[in-house]
């Protein structure tokens, strides 16, 4: 899994490539919690619509970044997640815990 | 009379992180044989993916000589449209196999477990059997029946 990352104003918007499970999920962690810790961003963008996959070790990582940005009072938004990806923000109950956009409005 | 698979494939490899993608890639092209709905290959896909995550995780604790610690994947297919795909590992085992399939229980909360393992393989499969015993391994068979 490859990803972007820039922050603007205080709006920082991580765009994730690829595939995300335990083990990209790993490496990705530290280097994001990292810039998150440097820049304080009131609000993070994950733009998920690049990511072709994601099992519950992706789920692991979308929810500690929300508990990340809880602890430094922002707020995290999901954007324009692929209909596997929302499947399973829906198992998992997370699409009711944090917000997601979609080019077609809030869901 | 048990049915004979129309094809099988077995395949062992070292519980790294890094195999879990290996692991979604061959259960891809094994069924790819087969003319699956994409949302059948993805559930297949997503419940290796999650099977194959425990053994190296919890199975193994991402622990000890990787070339010692393998995980066995094998996949069959019969004319009825059943799917089988097996991940074994010897490692050390499920104290409680009932326990460890509750939605959100996880042993490794500090490392962002999600503990949606099971869960997501029981909804994305007709079936899911695991058999476990501590100090043994952990055998989890993914059944998925599909229209031929």
């Amino acid at each position: 899994m490859d990803y972007s990352l820039e922050t603007t104003n205080g709006v920082m918007v991580i765009k994730l490539y690829g595939e995300m499970d335990h083990h990209s999920a790993k490496s990705a962690r530290e280097e994001i919690d990292s810039a998150i810790a440097l820049e304080s961003p009131m609000i993070l963008r994950l733009d998920l619509s690049s990511l072709s996959f994601c099992d519950s070790s992706g789920l692991g990582f979308i929810m500690g970044r929300y508990r990340r940005m809880e602890e430094i009072g922002g707020t995290l938004t999901l954007v324009d997640p692929a209909m596997p990806i929302m499947r399973i923000l829906r198992l998992s109950g997370l699409d009711k815990l944090i917000r997601t956009e979609t080019s077609k409005g809030v869901k | 009379m048990r049915k004979k698979p129309q094809n099988r494939f077995k395949c062992a490899f070292p519980a790294k992180s890094v195999n879990e993608g290996f692991a979604r890639y061959i259960t891809a092209a094994f069924v790819s044989q087969l003319d699956l709905r994409v949302s059948d290959v993805s559930d297949l896909k997503t419940a290796v993916s999650e099977a194959v995550t425990n053994a190296v995780v919890h199975g193994y604790r991402e622990s000890g000589d990787p070339r010692d610690n393998m995980v066995f994947l094998s996949g069959d297919y019969f004319a009825d449209g059943k799917i089988i795909i097996t991940v074994k590992d010897k490692g050390c085992g499920i104290e409680n196999v009932a326990q460890a399939m509750e939605p959100l229980y996880t042993t490794a909360a500090e490392e962002e477990r999600s503990g949606m393992g099971f869960t997501i393989m029981e909804t994305l499969t007709d079936e899911m059997r695991v058999v476990s015993k501590p100090g043994k391994g952990t055998t989890v068979r993914l059944i998925k029946k599909v229209k031929m």
